[in-house]
Formats: C-alpha cells, structure tokens, sequence
C-alpha cells in the first residue's frame, strides 16, 4: 500500500463535481432540517444554560445560582432521591419485564397474544394514573392500603410503583426484540454439552441479550429520572428533580433555579444517553446473517408457571387501568359507591373542561401530522442526499439529542426561547403551535430512527436508477418511497399520537388558558383536590389512545391486504 | 492500450474515453491512473477479484460517484464533472432496484413518463421492450411475484427504455442460480447485439466475461492489468495477475540463461523472452492444457519425462499432476484427453513422456 499512497501523490485535475437540480433541491432541505433542528432543540437549551448563569436581573453571574443550589439541602437532596427512585425502579422493572419477556419467547404458555397487548396497555395512559390509582388502592382510603403494613403509598413506595406501571412495557419491548434475535442454535449447542439450565441462563442467554438488556436499563431509568406525572402526583414531601422544576417555575417563579435544576437533570439523562450510545456502538459484529430462531418446546410445569406469572401481571396492570375506571364513575369515594357520570363534567371543574380534552385530540394530531411529514422528510433527506456529509452528519446528531432531554427540561428551555422579547418566534408562544412543536422535539428521536430504520431497508439504488432515468427525486420519493415505507410512517404516526396525548412534562409550561390540555387538565385537578375527574380525565385519553391504537391496527391490516401483492414480506 | 482494439480493426475515435482517473476514498485509492478507450457498439467487461474496484469505476463512469480526479468523455464531450441526471446511460445493478410497488409495466415506463410522450407512446413502447426482453405477457405482475431472471430481464427493459447511449451493468446475473445464468447471458450478448448499444458489464466471473465481451477488462487492486479479446486474455496474458487470474495456469520458478532460454531445476527451456537479462529471476507459466503428450512422435523441444501423480476425472477429460526430476520439487498440472489415458493405459506412477510447446509458454519476471 505504500507504493499506493506515492502513485496518487500528486493529483491531476481534481474533479469538482456539479450539483444536479436533485442535489440543489435536496441540500435545501437538509438546510430545512438543520434550521428546524437549531431553532428546536439547540437555541432553547442554549438559553436555558445561559439563564441559569443570570440573575433575575438577567445579568451574567456565573456559578451563583449553582452555589445557592447546592448549599441548599431542601433542592440538592432532590438528586440523591431522583437517583434512588430511578435505580430501585429499574431494578423493578427489568426484574419482572425480563420474566415476562422470557415467558413470550421461550415458553409455551397459553395466550402470548393476549399477554403481549396487555403488556402495552401502560403506554395508552398518562403517567398520572397509575399514580392516581394507586391512591385509590394504596391511599388513606385505600381499599387494599393493608398491603401497605402501615407504610404511605405517598413517598417513595408510591413513585417507585407508579414508574415501574409507567416504564414496564417500555422494557418489555426491548427485551422481546432482544430474546427473539438471540441465536437459537446456542441453546442448541448447550443443550448438546449437557449444560444445565442455570449454566445455560448464565453463558448462554444473559450474553445473547446483553445489549438488550442494557438498553432497557438506560431507557426505563432516563424514562424514571425525567417523569413528572407520578412523583407530582403521589410523591407526597418526597422531592424529585422533576418536581423541583416544576415548584421552582410555577410554585416560586424563580425560573433561574429552575434552569438551574434543569441542568443537574440533564446530566443524568445525557450521560445514560451517551452510555448507551457507546454500548450500542459495540454490538454490531454480534448478530449474524444466519441466526436461526429458538423454537421453545412444551414443558408442561414450566409452562403452567410462566403462564401463572404473565397473568399475575396482565392482572396487575389491567387492574390499576380499571381502578381508575371504575372510580372514575363513582359519585363519593369511598362513602358512596353509586355510580354516575358527574365526574366526566369537566366543565363545572377548574383545569380547562371538555375543551381541554378536544384540544388533546387537536394538538395530537397536528403532531401526528405534522410530525410525521417532518420527521420522514428530513430523515429521508439526510439518509438519501449525495455529498453533503459533515452536515448531514451533524444534523443526524441533532436528530437523536432529544432523546436525551427531559421533557420538563425542554418545556422550561422553550419559555426561554419563544418568549423571548427579542425573538422573533416569540408570536408562538402561548398558542397550540408551541405545543405541536414542542412534542414532535420530544418524541423526534425514536420517530427518527424508525423511520432511518425503514429507510436503509430500502434499495440503496433506487435514486441511482431515477437519476439516470432522469427523473426528479421528489417523484421517486412520492411513487415508490412512501407507499413502500408506509408501514413505518404509520408507526411513527401513530407513536407520536399516543404520546402527544399522553405527555404532560413537555407541555406543563407552554399551555395557555385557550390551549390547556387533557393530560394538564388532569394533573391540575388532582391539584385542586378533585381526583375522580382527574381519573376519569386520565380515562378519557386512555380511550382515545386505544381507540386510536385499534384503528391503526384495522388500517395497518388493511394496507398488509391491499398491498400484499408486492409485499413479499 | 491498442488503439484498433475493437472487431471492426479500422481506427475509430472512442465514445467513452477515460484518462487518468482516480478515486479516493479517503487515503485509500479504490482506483489509480485508470485510461481506457470504449467504442461504440463495443461490450465491455470489467473483471476482477472481488475489491479490485470494478463497482467504483463502473459508478464513476455514472456519475454515482465521482472520481477524485481524471476525465470521462463520452461522445466527444466531457462528462466528468456532471450529475447522473445529465449524463446518457441506463443501469441495472445486482438487486436490480425495480420499484416493487410498481408493476413490470410501470417500472419500465418510469423513465418514460417525464418525457414528452402520449400515453399511447408510452404503452406502446413499454409493450415493444417486453417483447424484447421476451416478457411480452406478465406486464401486470408486480416484481415479487416474478422469478429472479424475470426481475432481471425488466430491469434490463427499464434500463433500456428511454434508448440511452450506454448501458452499465454491475454484476447483473450473479444474483440468479447457474442455469439461469448461463442461459441470460446468450440473452443479453444477442439483446446488447441486436440493438448495437455501447455496453459496459462488470462482473468477477471469468467464464462471463470470455462468453459474453468484445473485450475484457481485467483489473487489480485498483489498476487495469490487461484489456484485450478474451482470446488475446486467456493465449496471451500480460502479467503474472492475469495468466492466474484467468483460466488455470502452472507457474514454477526459473533463471533467464540467455536469449530465449530459460531454466528450470536442471531442465532448458526454449521460450520466447521479451527484454530480460540474462541471471534474472522470473515466473515460467504454461496452461494444464498446453501441455504435449508426444506418444512416441520424436519432439526435441522441451521435452523431458514425468512421473504421473494424482489424477482427476473432470468429465469430459483427466487433469494429473506431473513430477519431472529435472524440474526438482515442483509439480506441473496438465490436461489429458480421455482417449490419451485410454490408449496409453495410464495411471498414477507410470512415467510419461511430455513436452512443453515453446511458443505456449509464457514468461514473468519475478519469481
Ligand atoms: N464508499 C466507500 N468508502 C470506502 N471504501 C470504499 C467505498 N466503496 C468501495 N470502497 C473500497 O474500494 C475498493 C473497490 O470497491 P469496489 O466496490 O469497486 O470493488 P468491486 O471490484 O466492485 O468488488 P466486488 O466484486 O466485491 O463487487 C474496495 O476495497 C472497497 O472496500
Ligand atoms: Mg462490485
């Protein structure tokens, strides 16, 4: 190679290739994106670290407020707590999401399909209700608080429960996929050296899904340490991070301490988010192309037992969503049981009434919509453009950030930004688009990489093959690249609605009187004391989730049928 | 490089030219200095081991991706510097890329819509190609419900449908099993034939490359080793890469002792050398088949005698290794016909009488 590198040391002509229309047209959108992606996620988070460094005054005062928040036990204690919370549940939840992903694949109990849905069912609802059922079940008039044994379902007893509710399928979902790639022949193989199960567990499965498994622990544990709904709700004296935001800008109005503990939250999440990045950079070499899938066979005790445990769970999680339901029609908790509908009549209630909920609808799906067009284009845009690569290379980094910055954290960074007097955005803020824009940032990142994910299955030749049939890219994208993607645009579509629906960290600080949301209506009823309508508000986004979950089953189903002609999957 | 290359022998100004053309990527050279002459109605294949740069000349010559630096001329304009969108050639590539949401007759009518034509035109060209490529009945189907050499023949429609003046294939059969193989190659050299259209084929199969081009294009860690005939290829290979690359091909060591002679062990061979010193080491080359069984005819030439060692039957004749004293440890494979080894009754350890053909031997320098 070295006589290589002498041959090409003195270059000819060096060719400066020409931009095609495509090329122009293309490197205008990523700039597009690049923009978007600034004014979305980078600028707010600049304006949030520099506002931590002002006075209230806006003047620039270095570390002071930092000072004054760790010589304040009542705020830094919060850290300590936050990171408890965070590790017990993830030990939690990985612990019986493992079991139960374990008994999906390989086990041959009874009604996988069934256990599978209502594994997911936690992802339909708010964080708030599991918390807010837990009062009913745990709290002072708590049917079961016995199981309790003297202990308060409000501190820390509650918050860890609410989060494992919250983040179980979460983990579930990593580690079925982790479990169902892992290679079926290795089993084989230990089966065949007489390994014994124990041994096997350990050299065999803990290995194959390590990755999985770490992904999980770095998933459930960000989705801990940034959640609001449930410490809020159920924490009690028990302070969090999250919540300490939140009582720092609402309570206190002191919105540089609330920068400031914005910052303390957002390492813990960024520095789970670059472990995991750099852990998952790793992997590559360890799934091969002929990985064979494990076939469980029946064993009749051991299936009985998963069977056994899956149900205890589905029973569990089923049986918090229906607390809610339940108390949600109950006219005077707990002295008497008739059921009515009053508590649906949020108009007679302070937290924004039935308006609250249409807005939801709206606002979900405008993100739906809008987040979805975006967030295909631009990662069509970034994966398909030729050249280009340092900023399509940048932009691919803007695009996974938000992952990693908690909601409260990006809400408090947008009132920075847009309400910012100089800023010219400023028009946004306090309307239904600040809140659109607000929750396609926070859900970018897993739409993103689904939708990369998708496109990099395509045929990286057909935009060679339009370009030399001189056809514009924009054609090829419309004909061929949307229809074939169209599954992966429903799921990111769909994704979006349901956690649009569901979020209440990212939007608590941008609704106005005319934008309130459910999810916000909710939280502030529990606030004021009103908690049956605020169960019944969570049920109420808990139905339109599903309803809208079960449609695009139907529609899904329906486009596998009337595109099974090509489709050869 | 010839300049007559090409059937018609008469000089002929070339359609696609390249001078001097290098990639990069990054400090690696995937291609270095690369000239080479194409004329029209020529088809060309590019052939090689695999990483040798085929793919990447090929995508330059596209405009897929564009060298570092060197020109492209087609048809006497300079082309190196322009999109894909600009430049004349249809593609078929390995996966063949058809849309698969798009039925036969939308793919090969793809190219056809943003042009200028009536609906009417376009059916009726789109109805013209399937017939060529012998598809005439299954335009509804769509690419999933057609077998990988039906993919491939629309694909190649499709490539073909706004009549461009270059056709590029990369590795177009290697997807397909063998018989299909072997029977789409005839298709597509008849096909190339037929319509006259300059073609360039890349592929890493030599048995594809000597059935199907006018000339072969035989590259080498990023540089051209030889182009020629097939025949000029597999008779008269230019460097030590080629004679092993192509076809099967002895080689043992041996020492240049004068003019046209050289030595092996302790025999002397007549040979022709072209320009090497006497004492210098060198590669001595013969083809398993060019090697004579002279069956008591007297043959002064090269000739010495073998021990016969193992022997293959390949079907249609034996391939045994030959162990000669005189060429000391080294061991020479050649190809007997099976009336050879029927009337001399042979077998392994008989000795055997063998020459080497002067002119068939092909000489390297370096050992
Ligand atoms: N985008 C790229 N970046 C870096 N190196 C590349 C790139 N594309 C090709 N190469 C390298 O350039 C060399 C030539 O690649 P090329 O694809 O042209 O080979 P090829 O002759 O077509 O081989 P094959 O028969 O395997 O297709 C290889 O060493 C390859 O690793
Ligand atoms: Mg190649």
């Amino acid at each position: 190679m070295a006589s290589n590198a002498q041959a090409i040391a003195t270059p000819a002509h060096t060719v400066r290739p020409q931009l095609s229309r495509d090329d122009r047209i293309m490197r205008g959108f990523i700039l597009l994106v690049g923009v978007w992606m600034v004014v979305t996620v980078l600028l707010p988070l600049y304006f949030m670290l520099s506002k931590s460094l002002e006075d209230r005054g806006g003047d620039f005062v270095g570390l002071v407020n930092y000072a004054a928040y760790f010589s304040t036990p009542a705020l830094f204690y919060s850290i300590g707590n936050s990171l408890t919370i965070a590790a017990v549940s993830t030990v939690f939840t990985i612990s019986l999401a493992f079991v139960y992903a374990y008994a999906l694949t390989r086990s041959c109990m009874i009604g996988k399909g069934t256990f599978r849905v209502i594994a997911l069912v936690p992802l339909l609802a708010p964080s708030l209700l599991p918390a807010i059922s837990f009062v009913y079940l745990f709290g002072n008039q708590g049917i079961i608080k016995g199981l309790l044994g003297g202990n308060t379902i409000y501190g820390p007893i509650g918050i860890v429960m609410g989060e494992v509710f919250y983040t179980f399928p979460h983990a579930l979902m990593i580690m079925v996929v982790a479990l169902a790639t892992a290679d079926g022949r290795l089993y084989e193989a230990a089966v065949s050296l007489r390994a014994g199960p124990v041994r096997t567990f350990f050299t065999v499965t803990l290995p194959g899904i390590k990755y999985g498994l770490i992904s999980a622990v770095f998933v459930v544990f960000t989705l801990v340490i940034t959640d609001f709904g449930i410490p809020k709700v159920i924490g009690g004296q028990y302070n969090v991070l999250a919540t300490d935001i939140y009582k720092q800008v609402i309570g206190q109005q002191n919105f540089q301490m609330g920068a400031v503990v914005s910052v303390v939250l957002l390492i813990p999440a960024v520095a789970a988010f670059i472990a995991d990045r750099i852990i998952q950079g790793r992997q590559t070499a360890a799934l091969t192309s002929s990985s064979v899938a494990y076939e469980p066979k029946p064993r009749r005790s051991y299936d009985l037992a998963m069977t056994g445990y899956c149900a205890l769970i589905g029973f569990m999680i089923l049986g918090i969503v229906g607390m809610a339901a339940y108390a949600s029609f109950v006219q005077f908790w707990p002295y008497n049981l008739t059921l009515v509908l009053k508590n649906y009549n949020f108009d007679v209630m302070d937290g924004g009434g039935w308006a609250s909920f249409y807005n939801s609808l709206r606002m979900a799906a405008y993100t739906a919509v809008f987040g979805t067009a975006i967030i295909f284009t631009g990662a069509y845009m970034v994966e398909k453009a030729r050249g280009f690569g340092a900023v399509r290379g940048g932009i691919q980094f803007l695009c996974i950030l938000p992952m990693a910055v908690p909601g409260m954290v990006l809400g408090l960074a947008y009132i920075f930004f847009f309400n910012h007097p100089d800023n010219p955005l400023n028009f946004i803020y306090g309307t239904m688009a600040i809140l659109v824009i607000v929750t396609i940032t926070h859900f970018y990142t897993v739409s993103h990489l689904t939708a990369i994910t998708a496109l990099k299955q395509m045929d990286r030749e057909f935009e060679s093959v339009s370009s030399s049939l001189k056809v514009p890219f924009y054609k090829t994208f419309v004909r061929v690249t949307v229809p074939v993607c169209m599954p992966a645009i429903l799921d990111v579509s769909i994704y979006l609605f349901v956690n649009a629906m569901t979020t209440v960290s990212a939007v608590i600080f941008l609704y106005s009187p005319d934008t309130a949301l459910a999810s916000v209506a909710a939280l502030n009823m529990d606030d004021a004391g009103d908690i049956a309508p605020a169960a019944a508000m969570c049920m109420m986004i808990f139905y339109a989730a599903a309803t809208v979950r079960i449609l695009h089953v139907l529609a899904t189903r329906g486009l596998a049928r009337r595109t099974q002609a090509w489709r050869t999957r | 490089m010839k300049p007559e290359a090409g059937q018609a022998g008469a000089v002929r100004k070339p359609f696609l030219r390249i001078s001097d053309l290098t990639k990069m990527f990054g400090t690696f050279a995937a291609l270095r200095d690369i000239s080479l002459d194409i004329y029209e109605r020529e088809f060309v294949c590019f052939l090689g081991p695999s990483g040798c740069g085929k793919t990447t000349l090929l995508r330059a010559i596209a405009g897929l991706d564009i060298q570092t630096s060197g020109r492209v001329e087609q048809a006497g304009t300079d082309i190196s510097a322009l999109p894909p969108s600009e430049r004349d050639f249809g593609i078929v590539f390995q996966s063949y890329a058809l849309f698969p949401n798009l039925t036969v007759k939308k793919n090969v009518a793809y190219g056809l819509q943003s042009r200028k034509a009536t609906r009417a035109e376009i059916e009726a060209r789109v109805a013209e190609l399937l017939v060529l490529v012998g598809m005439p009945e299954q335009g509804d189907k769509y690419p999933a419900q057609l077998s990988g050499g039906q993919q491939q023949r629309v694909a190649l429609a499709r490539a073909l449908a706004t009549s461009p003046g270059l056709l590029l294939l990369d590795e177009p059969l290697s997807a397909l099993d063998a018989k299909v193989r072997v029977h789409l190659r005839h298709e597509v050299k008849e096909l190339q034939h037929k319509l006259g259209i300059t073609t360039v084929m890349v592929t890493h199969d030599q048995e594809e490359a000597l059935t199907m081009a006018d000339r072969i294009v035989v590259m080498n860690q990023g540089v051209i080793e030889q182009v020629g005939t097939p025949l000029e290829i597999y008779r008269d290979p230019q460097t030590a890469f080629v004679a092993d690359f192509i076809g099967t091909m002895n080689f043992v060591p041996g020492v240049v002792q004068g003019p046209g002679r050289v030595r092996v062990g302790q025999l002397d061979l007549t040979c022709q050398i072209d320009g090497l010193s006497q004492g210098t080491d060198v590669t001595v080359a013969v083809r398993p088949e060019d090697i004579l069984v002279p069956e008591g005819k007297p043959v002064s030439e090269n000739a010495f005698d073998a021990r016969v060692g193992d022997m293959e039957f390949l079907g249609s004749f034996f391939r045994a290794d030959l162990v000669a004293e005189a060429m000391g440890e080294h061991s020479l494979r050649a190809d007997m016909s099976i009336n050879i080894v029927r009337r001399l009754n042979l077998k392994q350890g008989d000795m055997l009488p063998v020459a080497l053909p002067a002119e068939r031997i092909r000489v390297f320098p370096g050992q």
